[in-house]
């Protein structure tokens, strides 16, 4: 069994949230209290020598010699500053400002991050030819089958969300083989998400069992 | 006197050379190379390429491998660029192995002239180096002339936008369909009032930069309007400080929408923690203390969401999800009443609100997607007819197409 404080801390913390499994508790209370303390304080810590000492404080005013004063951080600055007129109820307002070009600065960038990689390569690299062909210019079954899933998958995908249309008829059809396409690649990204769930929870078994009680080799 | 058969040729491709070098400088040739220490053969050709349509920021140097640098039996190791500036002292700027011929130089600033050599650099510590570079100034270049297919699918986007939505403030009625998760928003809110117990709004775990939060707070003013008239009880825990003064701006509207501004209190959205297991730990208590009857899950989330899920559905809310995180989204589905599936959660605060703004970027979408459909036809028909028949013209059918859709 170890000796060591902190692995005997992280242990008990570590059993303490486990407890809810059983029901809520006085134990896993104080536990999710120490973790949420503990972890806001941690990020504070983070956040402001991160960015107030470590960006803005060094890049306006750089330790180096040779390095430029990087003086459009001081506009970052001021909107961050003007957050905290929220503290002075009379021009509390002001603090929406900053708030509006976050919402408009991140909406513009996304914009195009988004039509590109989910949009235009999506379509280029869709655009395949439903009979396909080995190396040696024998038909490839395999090859065939997979391409024409792809396009059947995408192409009624993109009927599903299409809202300008109630989904009836044909057009309804199609979007049900959509939502049944979706519905298949959840299912494999279900499976495939709780396997690394459980290597989650086999670190701290193995941490318990291993760094804790010493019961592993 | 006439000029000689070819000259005409000669002339234009010399023509061309001048024009090309602004941007490439042919420096050596297999005779003019500098030998240097040691009997090792020099890279020779050296030429040195300005990046099109860059910000002036990187020079890219390629070279004819050395003599000696044979696969498979070479006594080549590597090969050193050297870069001066300014007259300035020579210096090291990298190393690639033997048997590579380029090397992107990413360090330039684009006011400045430049000097390269390249080094082969033996086996046994012998060194031949190439005769240096004509000085070269990296450009920028204003407009990015590859992105022109780009610029044009986003004005066909941009415009079909904008004409939806003077459509919708003309007055016409634009239809949009009904989304499941949405039409129970009503039952949802309503049963939490008649039960007496409070609704619980979680935004995700990321911040105001991250457009699904955006989508989740133009949401959840919709449905804390509501709320606000109901008069119920609303909880919103968050993870990040900008999206709780996001919210309580959000709310605090809606209240005063519904004149109800006296029912606002600031408590009702509070900060947790940055920490994604923290807040998780934080809002399952709050989950089994004060069992909501309604939780929506609607925003940015990662490995949390099946946890915050089923805890929700074990203490018997009804749920209502939405993320455009395809690995969560299999969880909502497992463990909610109803789920927006990707795009579907951008459609939701337009189909809530039926603003002309909102309602007109919607349909515009729809109709990127409806030319995104007929491209995939034409493509997929054009391909599998080259496939078939070797046609060259539907294979520059299709080649044109994927240049116009491929962005990189």
């Amino acid at each position: 069994m170890s000796l060591d404080i902190g692995v005997w801390i992280g242990a008990l913390l570590t059993l303490g949230i486990f407890s809810f499994l059983y029901r809520d508790n006085p134990f896993y209370k104080l536990c999710e209290s120490i973790f949420v303390g503990v972890s806001a304080g941690y990020w504070f810590c983070v956040f402001f020598f991160d960015n107030m000492v470590r960006k803005f404080y060094f890049g306006v005013f750089p330790s180096e010699a040779g390095i430029e004063p990087k003086y459009f951080l001081i506009v970052g600055a001021v909107l961050g500053a003007l957050m905290l007129t929220r503290l002075i109820p009379s021009i509390g307002w002001i603090s929406r400002w900053p708030l509006s070009f976050i919402v408009g600065a991140t909406a513009g960038l996304y914009m195009m991050l988004f039509f590109v990689s989910n949009g235009l390569n999506q379509v280029a690299d869709t655009m395949l030819p439903l009979y396909r062909e080995t190396a040696g210019g024998d038909f490839d079954p395999a090859e065939t089958l997979g391409t024409i899933l792809v396009f059947i998958g995408t192409f009624t995908g993109l009927i599903y969300f299409f809202f300008s249309k109630e989904h009836k008829g044909l057009f309804g059809g199609a979007a049900r083989v959509g939502i049944f396409f979706l519905m298949v690649t959840f299912g494999a990204a279900f499976g495939y998400t709780v396997m690394s769930r459980m290597s989650l929870l086999i670190g701290r078994m193995d941490f318990l069992f291993r760094d804790w009680l010493g019961l592993l080799g | 006197m006439p000029p000689a058969p070819g000259a005409r040729s000669i002339a234009s491709g010399g023509r061309v050379l001048i024009l090309t070098l602004t941007l490439i400088t042919l420096t050596s040739s297999l005779l003019a190379t500098d030998p240097g220490p040691g009997s090792i053969a020099p890279p020779t050709l050296i030429m040195v390429n300005d990046l099109d349509y860059d910000n002036g920021e990187s020079l890219t140097i390629s070279w004819v491998p050395s003599l000696d640098d044979v696969p498979g039996q070479s006594e080549v190791v590597a090969y050193r660029i050297l870069r001066s500036s300014g007259g300035g002292q020579e210096a090291t700027i990298g190393t690639v192995l033997a048997g590579e011929s380029t090397f992107v130089d990413q360090s330039v600033n684009r006011d400045s002239a430049y000097v390269y050599r390249v080094a082969t650099i033996a086996a046994n510590g012998g060194e031949g180096y190439s005769l240096p570079t004509d000085a070269v100034v990296p450009n920028r270049e204003w407009l990015n002339w590859d992105l022109v297919w780009l610029f044009l699918a986003c004005l066909v986007l941009g415009g079909s936008v904008v004409f939806f939505i003077e459509t919708a403030r003309r007055g016409k009625k634009l239809f949009v369909r009904k989304i499941a998760g949405l039409e129970a928003i009503d039952e949802a809110i309503g049963r939490a009032t008649e039960m007496g117990r409070p609704i619980l709004y979680i935004p995700g775990i990321q911040d105001m930069d991250e457009v699904e939060t955006l989508a989740s707070l133009t949401i959840l003013g919709k449905v804390s309007r509501q709320i606000a008239d109901y008069d119920t009880q609303l909880f919103m825990p968050v993870a990040r400080s900008l999206v709780m003064t996001a919210g309580r701006e959000t709310i605090k509207t809606s209240y005063l929408e519904a004149g109800r501004a006296d029912a606002f209190n600031e408590d009702m959205v509070r900060y947790i923690t940055d920490e994604q297991f923290g807040y998780v730990a934080a809002v399952d208590g709050y989950m089994v203390r004060e069992r909501p009857a309604t939780i929506f899950l609607l925003g940015a989330f990662f490995g949390e969401s099946l946890v915050l899920a089923e805890m929700g559905n074990s203490v018997g809310a009804i749920q209502i999800a939405g993320t455009a995180r395809p690995p969560q989204i299999p969880f909502f589905v497992a463990a909610c009443d109803y789920t927006l599936i990707g795009e579907e959660l951008f459609a939701a605060s337009a189909y809530l609100s039926g603003e002309p703004r909102q309602l007109g970027s919607l349909k515009g979408q729809d109709v990127g997607k409806g030319i995104a459909m007929a491209v995939i036809l034409i493509g997929v028909a054009a391909a599998t007819i080259a496939e078939l028949t070797g046609s060259g013209f539907f294979a520059g059918v299709v080649s044109t197409l994927q240049n116009v859709f491929t962005t990189r």
